[in-house]
């Protein structure tokens, strides 16, 4: 076959073939690294500015102006974390529940309200930074958002309209996976919503261990929910409160830009600047130290048991523990406020360090249970789940770590706000951690999804894993070594003060962003540009489940 | 072992973590080459428990080990019984200090408190070396208190600059940092050593 014919056909990829539920899974996953390669160019650009004056003839003068680079910088993580990250992972879950809970999705239509509304939401944020060069960052540290001085008021409405509809979507996945999870159908026909609410926290799972301490028979030999669905149960719960509070800030400094505009002007000291930060870093650390972890350590046990064909090692521990991360998840925010001197040193210590510590614990859990899973089961194939799945354990071994070494009062004092942060915690996290995993979550469901669409080059897959694999560590790394020398994580370096570091970062962020090119290539070589528009065409077949009986769904 | 300034503690912390990189990189890497071999042994065997209160050891330990070698930890918990051997005051109002002097000489091993008011927006104080390195921050937030004790034990001329993105207004059109005071504080009488 043709370069020219495979590029427009595919591999065998029939769009037509697909059901709603295929559908609307790939629509949330093509925007999701449509999003991502935005990230990769604006994650490049910043990077490039502060390799300094040397850029100068590779990007424009304009990217070097206050204005512009820290609305790239604002953007750059709403894009990042809501376009892509958590289109990626609704997508997935939007897939797997009806999947493993062998019961139909709740609603296709708001599957498809849901990808629309957070591709609506973040390209409208995107604008407002594009166009009107609105610049709070994405932790919307109050009063900044609201001050009208420094930037336009039709600016911040946008943008937060943008999150508003993008938490708006987020409502919209939450309340279809809990439907989901709580129709009483197919195999939950028997099943009350008092024994899915016990599955779904784990409630079953400690039941069983305390059980077995005691000597007495299990609570349930056969948990109403698979592991999995109970991590995407968890982790939803913590979406919800984060996207709560987000939605909640949001529609504070709506209310504040439209008094503004209206003429009046609301007092902006009546809102307390360090209440307010500790309301918003609950909410928003319920991103990072709550549903990910989650949704992470659910998908490895998934994954684990996928690839190896058996049942994970430790269930009920890893249930139980899924519970314990509740708690855990929702008091650790203070470790954000440990420079804050206002900040009780009560809450630094038990919230900041201590709770925050006990991550370490329960992710170290996770890790163990799917390398003794994936162990117990060699000789394994080393296939591209199994290599992804890998680079995760990996990039969660480096990032969770890196974190509870900030989150001490010693060590924060000298690394708060650097590069050290972004660098070796969050993008180790993110690009590493999170992504790897779930590009082997890809390369499982895809012949799910695409009905077993040949990949069109396995040697541009194999290149894709090593470049984003080095790339991601290295950009990390170098960024981290920035913060040590003391590179702040949100200013702006136009002399090339720290280019050495810069230089190399920018050259493993190149790698990413070629990392990705090749994962595109081989996507759109494989189902092809008119199977990719296809995708986004209506669906014939309106079934909105995957391998049940035609009557089950 | 002390760590008397944030180069030491940094240079430990670098060494300490990039040691630690390449054991775990290293192990997943080893996992990863013997789940393919069909007589892959297990080299050691970690008891489960064992491997959890490693973890517990692990995350409780890193906080006692700072507690007891990062002087300025305990200083700052109880820095309200401490009185220091001096006192300054700052302001910041749309992105501009007002400042307790031109510039501040420190004696080795004086103790000082730093105050500091934001009168609107959440900027930070931090002190930066000449080579660019961070010595202390802390987050300045209004309507709460923004008061850091620090003692200087090196010999060193330090950069004022807000460590918090305070809105584009904190740079000039070509990206100057408007909010960065050079050379505004010298530490003086130290040895080479880094004491008196």
């Amino acid at each position: 076959m043709s370069f020219t014919k495979t590029l427009i056909d595919g591999t065998n990829f029939d769009h037509k073939g697909l059901n709603a539920l295929q559908k609307v899974t790939l629509r949330a996953v093509v925007m999701a690294f449509l999003f991502y390669g935005l990230v990769a160019i604006e994650g490049m650009i910043m990077r490039l500015v502060e390799v300094g004056p040397a850029a100068k003839g590779i990007i424009p003068e304009q990217f070097f102006h206050p204005e512009h680079f820290f609305s790239i910088m604002t953007v750059h993580p709403i894009v990042g974390i809501f376009g892509s990250t958590y289109q990626l992972v609704f997508g997935a879950f939007t897939f797997l529940v009806p999947y493993l809970t062998k019961k139909p999705l709740y609603s296709v239509k708001l599957a498809n309200f849901t990808w629309l509304s957070i591709t609506i939401g973040t390209a409208l944020a995107w604008i407002a930074a594009f166009a009107w060069q609105y610049a709070p960052l994405y932790t919307l540290y109050w009063p900044l958002p609201a001050d009208t001085e420094q930037f336009s008021i039709i600016g911040g409405i946008v943008f937060i309209v943008g999150i508003a509809l993008i938490m708006i979507g987020t409502f919209g996945f939450i309340y279809n996976i809990y439907a989901t999870i709580f129709a009483r159908v197919g195999v939950h026909k028997n099943k009350t919503t008092k024994e899915l609410l016990i599955s779904g926290f784990g409630i079953d799972g400690m039941l069983n261990l305390i059980n077995k301490l005691r000597g007495r028979p299990p609570y349930t030999k056969e948990p109403a929910l698979a592991l999995p669905v109970v991590a995407i149960f968890r982790g939803t719960v913590d979406t919800f409160l984060d996207a709560v509070v987000i939605l909640g800030a949001g529609v504070l400094v709506l209310v504040y830009l439209i008094a503004d505009l209206g003429g009046i002007h609301l007092n902006v000291a009546a809102i307390d600047a360090l209440l307010y930060k500790n309301f918003f870093w609950w909410g928003l650390d319920l991103v990072a130290d709550g549903l990910v972890l989650i949704y992470v350590a659910g998908s490895w046990y998934l994954l684990a048991t996928l690839i190896t064909g058996q049942k994970l090692f430790m269930e009920n521990v890893a249930r139980a523990a899924l519970m314990l991360e509740l708690l855990v998840s929702w008091m650790v925010w203070s470790h954000h406020l440990l420079g804050d001197q206002g900040q009780p040193e009560m809450m630094k210590l038990i919230s900041g360090e201590m709770v925050t510590a006990f991550e370490l614990l329960t992710q170290g859990l996770a890790l163990f249970i799917t390398l003794v899973t994936l162990w117990k089961a060699r000789p394994l194939k080393m296939t591209f789940e199994l290599k992804y799945l890998l680079g995760g354990l990996v990039g969660f071994g480096l990032a969770v770590p890196a974190a509870i070494i900030q989150a001490d009062m010693g060590m924060n004092r000298v690394l708060h706000n650097t590069q050290w942060i972004i660098g070796a915690h969050v993008h180790i996290a993110l690009i590493v951690g999170l992504y790897m995993t779930l590009y082997s979550a890809v390369y499982v469901l895809w012949p799910l999804v695409t009905n077993n669409t040949e990949l069109w080059s396995k040697k541009l897959a194999n290149t894709h894993f090593w470049m984003h694999l080095i790339g991601g560590i290295g950009m990390g790394a170098f960024m981290g070594m920035a913060g040590l020398d003391g590179m702040m994580r949100r200013h702006l370096y136009v002399n090339g003060e720290f280019q050495t570091d810069m230089i190399l970062a920018a050259i493993f962020g190149a790698m990413l962003l070629i990392a990705w090119a090749i994962f595109l290539f081989n996507i759109i070589m494989s189902v092809g540009v008119k199977g990719l528009v296809g995708i986004f065409l209506p669906a014939k077949d309106a079934t909105s489940s995957y391998g049940l009986d035609p009557e089950d769904a | 072992m002390i760590f008397t300034s944030s180069l030491e503690l940094l240079s430990f912390h670098w060494v300490a973590y990039t040691i630690y990189a390449t054991i775990i990189i290293s192990v997943i890497a080893w996992f990863g080459y013997n789940l393919t071999r069909e007589k892959a042994k297990s080299v050691v065997r970690i008891p489960f428990y064992w491997y959890m209160a490693f973890l517990v050891a692990g995350g409780v330990g890193h906080h006692i080990f700072t507690y007891n070698t990062i002087p300025w930890v305990s200083q700052d918990i109880g820095r309200a019984d401490i009185v220091p051997d001096a006192t300054y005051k700052f302001e910041i109002k749309k992105h501009v200090w007002t400042l307790p002097a031109k510039k501040i000489t420190v004696q080795c091993g004086q103790t000082i408190k730093f105050d500091v008011t934001s009168d609107d927006l959440i900027y930070g104080f931090g002190l930066f070396r000449q080579d660019g390195s961070m010595a202390m921050q802390m987050q300045v937030n209004p309507g709460s208190p923004n008061d850091i004790l620090w003692t200087f034990h090196h010999n060193a001329v330090f950069d004022l600059d807000s460590t918090e993105y305070s809105g584009p207004h904190m740079y000039d059109h070509e990206g100057k940092n408007l909010m960065r005071i050079k050379r505004f504080l010298e530490v003086v009488g130290c040895d080479n050593g880094g004491t008196k």
